[in-house]
């Protein structure tokens, strides 16, 4: 059993996954490991665990969010912990109170892990420098979010049995996409090609320097790759006009049958939800599911953030 | 006051083209008697010898905040001049984003009054240029000059509207005032709290493309060459803006250029994980354009160094980076930092010191940044050589947002004389 294994690599490194740009490939490998008991664990009848039995975990969401906050949720119960979930889109922040100070209101009451979400890149981080205990970043403006690459990590692990030698494209929001740069490093880190495609506006700057190959045209982007992440439009972080319409979008950048072909014929799709059907991908694809990792990845989440929640908690 | 005497002291005065060791002779009512190696001595003199220090002219530095009024927790005038002072700085032109803003005849009656009572320093206010600084309509340019008022910025805010802008400059120039502009574009620069680029993408913040800056500065550059008024461009951050002052001023264009200490030593990579002291405006940018501003002070096309001292209180600090407040307190370590530039050899000395001193007092036509006979003896005396670290508990501001917090600096300013007072020394 993966537990029984003597794992190093996380003990003595910091306890707090702000991102996939902190963590070592073995720290990495050492998750996805653990996560695959998970799995197992998850798909059989019983499914609770005591590995953090007495450990508090709170959920601080300023997001809002379905599937990272019940997956956290789902996967600190697994383990035994008493999960409390704060959805902080309506409280104390709308007082004025600021993240710190929350922060320290929520240490006093010692909890040993805070799952957070926030809409500022680097608030976990600045959380992290304040109270003193576990913090998981859930996702940080368009910095990071470090799960959900593990869970595509899993995922494609799972179904290809391997990462190195991959090829692998990221399509859409790039810009704006914490999901786009987690899994960049991620898959990088792991030894796979990594190519993003999207309109220039929605490309950021110095984006090649991250160690990808960037391309406007889905043909060029999607030719030999084993995997296609798409990403959501999210017009919730837009500011102004990026693109002429979404129907222009879809055109060009929407993922349809006849632009899946450009990639490989075992080609497999994925996508971080929630999805704009028609918009950033034809909708009977999104359900096919001979090439859709959709489901399976919602699946592998609560697995990934089960073995983060064991990791990092000590 | 009784006569004074500095004594075998390195004089390094750029107004006078000097660099030699020997006297300054300070008369009894605080002007320089005589100056130089061939400066005569007298008996009844008071002598302090400052062998192995170097003597310039008392700092000039055209770009601080007081808190004073509305923001005292930031800074007041009593801190400001304190760190001045410690940081060799002896004549400070202040900016107008106090609460509420300076822009009219009775404000800067109030704040020439306060700063008298309670500062130690020479102080030169500025007025905002436009009304609230709200970028719509100007102030009483002409009333505001009378009473006292040095120049008009809108300090981080930029005239975005170009037929306003060629109406003050069009109004300015008859009335020679100095106009002192934030260059940025709004739009360009909307939600940006970073230089935009591989860091910003990383760091997932929103970025500001140079030419935010670069567009402002060549619509200014057209309308200026239309109405020459006497403009100034606060600071500049770009090797973009550089190559645009420098085809302007081959063209004979009029005005000038200032930079900021922390654009001329920091870059954006200094950042590192959300380091929110460093989130400043204009952003830190490149290693190359950094590089590039410091050849545009060689080439002359950047006039003077400015502190952009900015006091922020803890709490405007403590924030996710794209909340967090802009600026940091640089005053008192102005000169220090400038040094930097001469030790790791990227400046001559003289240059450095002509732009903390005399450059600046020429655009604002002052009679400050000079030691020559018959002038003010405003004097700062440092040690070139003098190694320390930047502690922020011990800087005098009432702030404590350092950016270079632990930096290790090489020359420390021992003496401030003030109108031949000696106002500082450690």
């Amino acid at each position: 059993m993966a537990t029984e294994k003597k794992v190093t690599a996380i003990k003595n490194t910091p306890k707090h996954l702000l991102g996939i740009q902190n963590l070592s490939v073995l720290e990495a490998k050492e998750i996805l490991t653990e996560a695959k008991f998970f799995i197992k664990l998850n798909r059989g009848s019983s499914k609770k665990l005591d590995v953090l039995r007495g450990k508090t975990q709170i959920n601080l969401f300023f997001e809002p969010s379905t599937r990272t906050q019940s997956s956290f949720d789902l996967a600190g119960k697994r383990l035994g912990a008493d999960v409390m979930t704060m959805n902080m889109s309506n409280s104390a922040l709308k007082k004025g109170e600021t993240l710190i100070d929350t922060a320290m209101t929520l240490n006093a009451m010692h909890p040993d892990i805070i799952v957070i979400r926030h809409q500022d890149s680097g608030a976990p981080n600045l959380l992290s420098q304040k109270v003193n205990c576990t913090v998981i970043n859930a996702g940080d403006g368009r910095r990071e979010h470090p799960t959900q690459a593990l869970l595509d990590a899993l995922t494609i692990i799972n179904r290809k049995g391997n990462i190195e030698g991959l090829k692998i494209a990221i399509c859409g929001d790039i810009l704006h996409s914490r999901v786009a740069r987690s899994n960049i490093y991620l898959m990088n880190m792991l030894g796979a090609e990594v190519n993003v495609i999207a309109p220039k506006t929605l490309m950021p700057r110095g984006i090649d320097n991250l160690g990808v190959k960037s391309f406007t045209d889905m043909k060029k982007g999607l030719d030999g790759c084993d995997i296609v992440m798409m990403l959501r439009l999210q017009n919730e972080r837009m500011q102004g006009s990026f693109l002429p319409s979404k129907r222009e979008y879809y055109e060009f950048f929407g993922l349809t049958p006849e632009k899946l072909k450009f990639a490989k014929k075992d080609a497999l799709l994925m996508h971080p939800g929630p999805m704009n059907r028609g918009v950033e991908i034809d909708t009977k694809l999104a359900d096919d599911i001979n090439v859709s990792l959709v489901k399976e990845q919602v699946e592998l989440g609560v697995a990934v953030r089960m073995a983060c929640l064991k990791l990092y908690c000590k | 006051m009784k006569e004074k005497i500095l004594t075998n002291v390195r004089i390094i005065d750029p107004s006078q083209k000097m660099d030699e060791i020997g006297n300054i002779v300070i008369d009894e009512k605080g002007k320089i008697k005589s100056i130089g190696k061939k400066s005569g001595t007298s008996k009844s003199a008071e002598k302090i010898d400052l062998k192995g220090l170097v003597a310039i002219p008392g700092l000039v530095d055209m770009k601080a905040f007081v808190g004073e009024p509305g923001f005292e927790y930031k800074e007041n005038f009593r801190t400001l001049s304190q760190a001045a002072l410690a940081g060799g700085v002896t004549s400070i032109v202040t900016m107008p984003n106090t609460k509420p803003v300076i822009d009219n005849v009775s404000m800067v009656d109030f704040i020439i009054r306060r700063g008298r009572d309670k500062a130690k320093v020479n102080l030169f206010p500025c007025a905002s240029i436009t009304r609230q600084m709200e970028g719509n309509q100007m102030t009483e340019f002409g009333l505001l000059k009378a009473r006292g008022i040095i120049g008009f910025s809108d300090v981080n805010k930029t005239i975005q509207n170009s037929e306003l802008m060629s109406r003050i400059m069009n109004y300015a120039s008859d009335i020679d005032v100095l106009i002192m502009q934030h260059a940025e574009d709004y739009e360009l620069a909307k939600n940006s709290c970073i230089n935009q680029g591989e860091v910003a993408t990383r760091l997932g913040l929103q970025g500001v493309s140079d030419i935010a800056e670069k567009i402002i500065i060549e619509r200014d550059l057209s309308l200026l060459s239309e109405f020459p008024c006497r403009y100034h461009i606060n600071q500049i951050s770009s090797k973009n803006s550089l190559n645009v002052i420098k085809k302007n001023k081959s063209n004979g264009i009029k005005f000038s250029t200032g930079v900021s200490i922390n654009n001329l030593s920091l870059n954006q990579n200094d950042i590192g994980e959300f380091r929110t002291f460093l989130k400043l405006s204009p952003p830190l940018r490149s290693e190359e354009d950094r590089l590039s501003l410091i050849e545009g002070i060689k080439n002359d096309l950047i006039d003077v160094i400015v502190s952009d001292h900015i006091p922020e209180d803890e709490e405007s600090k403590r924030l996710p980076f794209a909340q967090a407040a802009t600026g940091s307190i640089s005053i008192e370590t102005l000169l220090s930092l400038s040094l930097e530039l001469y030790h790791n050899e990227s400046l001559p000395l003289e240059k450095i010191i002509k732009c903390l001193t005399i450059n600046p007092a020429k655009i604002l036509k002052i009679d400050k940044g000079s030691l020559k006979e018959g002038s003010v003896a405003d004097i700062c005396v440092f040690d070139l050589e003098k190694p320390w670290v930047v502690k922020a508990e011990e800087l005098k501001s009432k702030s404590k947002n350092t950016a270079i917090e632990n930096r290790k600096l090489q020359g420390k300013v021992k003496m401030t004389l003030l109108q031949g007072e000696v106002v500082y020394s450690n």
